[in-house]
């Protein structure tokens, strides 16, 4: 499948890009524990508080992380006009948008298992205990966080204010994602039993990232060209 | 023509309103529960379906600009879109009033509150996102596509919304309990007059926003030439 | 019957309500070279993202060898050079190509090739924004013909080139004519434009005001074109 093939380069691209700069990890990763480290002043959690919130607060911090990375993902191709070499080669405006989510995705879950063992420290959690679940729910709101934002920082690439302009479309749209994987991230976080509509917010996540990720794959080569 | 039809649905809903304030502020009567209060349901709910008549129809619009690529669709889309953020506004308003004097308080994260906050707060974006491109056919074309987006996220929003638990009084509307009379006819008759009336009113807004788009889009146009000809 | 290697018809660009380009229409056969002269804001750039699918006509079309731009198999013929190199400053000289070679199917013996033919196989490992000037250029050129194109878009490329580099650009594209690639340039730089050309296009305020073979004239005044079919100042 040629488009996956093209994907995978130009997620290939973007990763060696990162890596050999560092310019978003580093930056990205620090900012996500010192937010964590604010949290502890601004709540000084008790192990009751963190079962109640823990998610939610962990996805906090994911989405500001995710948002300082998905910001990279289209404005990297700005400098050289890099972005009129890849959008006049034989790669689909599809595929250009999946590698970078790909990218996005890898960067930021990355990030997010690595703040797992910091958050385990500062608040006290063992938070191993449904490990799998818990990095399954991570990888989907992840992937929703990133199919969402490539999507948006493709189209708000050439702006003055794009910083700014990018969390403040991506949040509200991405709600109804965060919500259930907020919950989800909780429960299985703290080692508590599923609640009784587990399934319910399963369903309306994966959902969600089906609906999206079909939108972006075929509204990416619109906005894409000019 | 257009301004014929502005002045014919002002003609109508002018009177309209002020005929339901009348009506709805003396003869009506009172709820059993609430008191006179809830005179202010007769606004919240249908600004909220004027609101809600905007935001189809501006998805619909964005849809047919990215299919026909008409500048009409796009200057159709941002109308409703401006329309429906303002009647919007009015529901969310009236219902923090109605809530702060029958509950005791100014919000309450029930879901049918935080979904009319999130759409506000999405279809803002839109707004904001348009703000920011200058090209009018870019701009038409990726707050189209925005647009979209936005349509989707609201609408599975509400979707999430049915599973969670609420404090927002259930349906009254007999349309949607299924003609089980949950309030008094008189009400329910008072409802749907105003909401023609907000929706004749928003008709109105649609049409005279329109109006300016489309001189905004000549002014541009005309001061484009007058620069290329130097 | 085979169809041309480049078809406009009727194109038409609108930036809002404003025309860009207004009902360009031309036909180009294979191994043809054209030079696209105009004024700043005569719409050079905005015919060749056009033609390259970087952007869509308001009206009317392109067609490269009777088939869609955006269409893939199309665009894997086409080769790019902009105003800037498009070049990922961090990634080393070897790295870029591999990763545009990629998307065109280009195997890496190729990308050896080239990176020997531009004389940087020396410091093919270093990353680009160690790069001098020069080296820049190269690579980029490098990057446009790795892949074989037979249409070359060329936007203004004379204009920050160096000495070296412009030699070796003008040898690329003899061999590439020679070959059966069709060239389009847009050119402030008349004298070396006017040397390689077969064709020559003028576009003033967006409108094709003179399309025809080059002449003797043109070769030795370069500001004939614009005198004869240029408007006032």
């Amino acid at each position: 499948m040629t488009m996956l093939r093209h994907a995978a380069t130009i997620a290939a691209k973007d990763l060696r890009s990162e890596f050999r700069t560092k310019e978003s990890i580093n930056s990205t990763l620090s900012f996500s524990v010192v937010i964590l480290l604010l949290f502890a002043f601004a709540f000084d959690p008790s192990p009751d508080m963190i079962a109640e919130f823990g998610g939610g607060l962990l996805w906090i911090v994911f989405a500001f992380a995710g948002a300082l990375i998905v910001n990279r993902s289209f404005a990297r191709e700005l400098p050289n006009d890099c972005i009129d070499v890849l959008v006049s080669s034989p790669a689909s405006g599809a595929s250009l948008f999946l590698g970078k989510a790909l990218a996005a995705f890898i960067l930021l879950f990355g990030i997010e298992c690595i703040c797992l063992p910091v958050f385990g420290i500062f608040y006290n959690v063992t938070w191993w205990r449904s490990l799998g679940g818990l990095l399954g729910v991570l990888a989907l709101g992840t992937w929703a966080m990133a199919c969402t934002g490539a999507f948006i920082s493709a189209l708000t690439v050439n702006l003055r204010l794009r910083e700014l302009m990018l969390p403040m479309l991506v949040y509200p749209i991405l709600i109804p994602a965060l919500l259930p994987v907020m919950m989800l991230t909780n429960t299985l976080l703290t080692g508590q039993p599923p609640p009784s509509d587990f399934t319910v917010w399963l369903r309306l996540l994966i959902g969600f990232n089906i609906i999206f990720t079909t939108l972006s794959v075929y509204l990416a080569e619109t906005i894409l060209v000019r | 023509m257009r301004s014929k039809v502005i002045l014919a649905l002002g003609a109508i809903g002018m009177p309209l309103l002020i005929r339901n304030l009348y009506v709805l502020m003396f003869l009506v009567p009172d709820d059993m529960e609430q008191g006179p209060v809830y005179r202010i349901f007769y606004y919240h709910l249908p600004a909220f379906l004027v609101a809600a008549v905007g935001y189809l129809t501006a998805m619909v619009s964005s849809v047919m600009y990215l299919v026909k690529k008409d500048q009409k669709y796009d200057a159709i889309a941002v109308s409703a879109t401006e329309v429906a953020l303002a009647f919007a506004a009015v529901n969310l308003v009236t219902g923090m009033i109605w809530g702060r004097i029958s509950w005791g308080i100014w919000w309450a994260w029930d879901p049918r509150l935080t979904w009319a906050l999130i759409s506000w707060l999405v279809y803002f974006g839109y707004l904001m996102l348009r703000n920011a491109i200058d090209d009018p056919t870019e701009r038409a074309k990726n707050s189209a596509v925005l647009s979209i987006f936005a349509s989707a996220s609201v609408a599975i929003t509400w979707k999430a919304i049915e599973w969670w638990r609420t404090q927002h009084p259930g349906p009254v509307l007999s349309i949607r309990t299924g003609g089980v009379q949950k309030i008094d006819p008189a009400m329910e008759n008072m409802l749907y007059i105003n909401w023609l009336a907000l929706l004749l009113l928003g008709a109105i807004f649609l049409l005279v926003r329109l109006r300016q788009e489309e001189v905004q889009r000549e002014i541009d146009a005309l001061r484009r030439y007058a620069h290329a000809m130097n | 019957m085979s169809a041309p290697a480049v078809a406009a018809a009727g194109v038409w660009k609108y930036f809002g309500d404003y025309p860009a380009l207004r009902d360009v229409r031309f036909e180009l056969g294979a191994g043809e070279c054209l030079a696209l002269l105009g004024r700043n804001g005569a719409g050079k750039t905005t015919l060749l993202r056009i033609l390259g699918g970087l952007s869509g006509a308001s009206k009317g079309g392109v067609l490269i060898n009777g088939g869609e731009v955006r269409a893939s198999e199309t665009r894997a013929r086409i080769g790019w050079l902009g105003h800037s190199i498009g070049l990922y400053d961090e990634l080393s000289a070897r790295e870029n190509l591999r990763t545009f070679g990629d998307l065109y199917g280009v195997a890496s013996a190729t990308v050896s090739e080239w990176l020997q033919r531009v004389n940087l196989a020396h410091v093919a490992d270093s990353p680009v924004r160690e790069y001098s000037r020069g080296m820049r250029q190269r690579l980029a050129v490098a990057r446009a013909f790795l892949h074989g194109p037979k249409l070359l878009l060329l936007d203004e490329p004379f204009t920050s080139l160096d000495d070296r580099a412009i030699s070796l650009l003008q040898g690329l594209l003899a061999t590439a004519r020679a070959e059966g690639a069709t060239i389009i340039l847009s050119t402030h730089q008349i004298r070396e434009a006017m040397e390689l050309a077969s064709l020559v296009a003028l576009l003033d305020r967006g409108k094709l005001v003179h399309f025809g073979e080059r002449t003797a004239e043109m070769l030795n005044d370069p500001a004939y074109l614009y005198r004869t079919y240029g408007s006032a100042a």
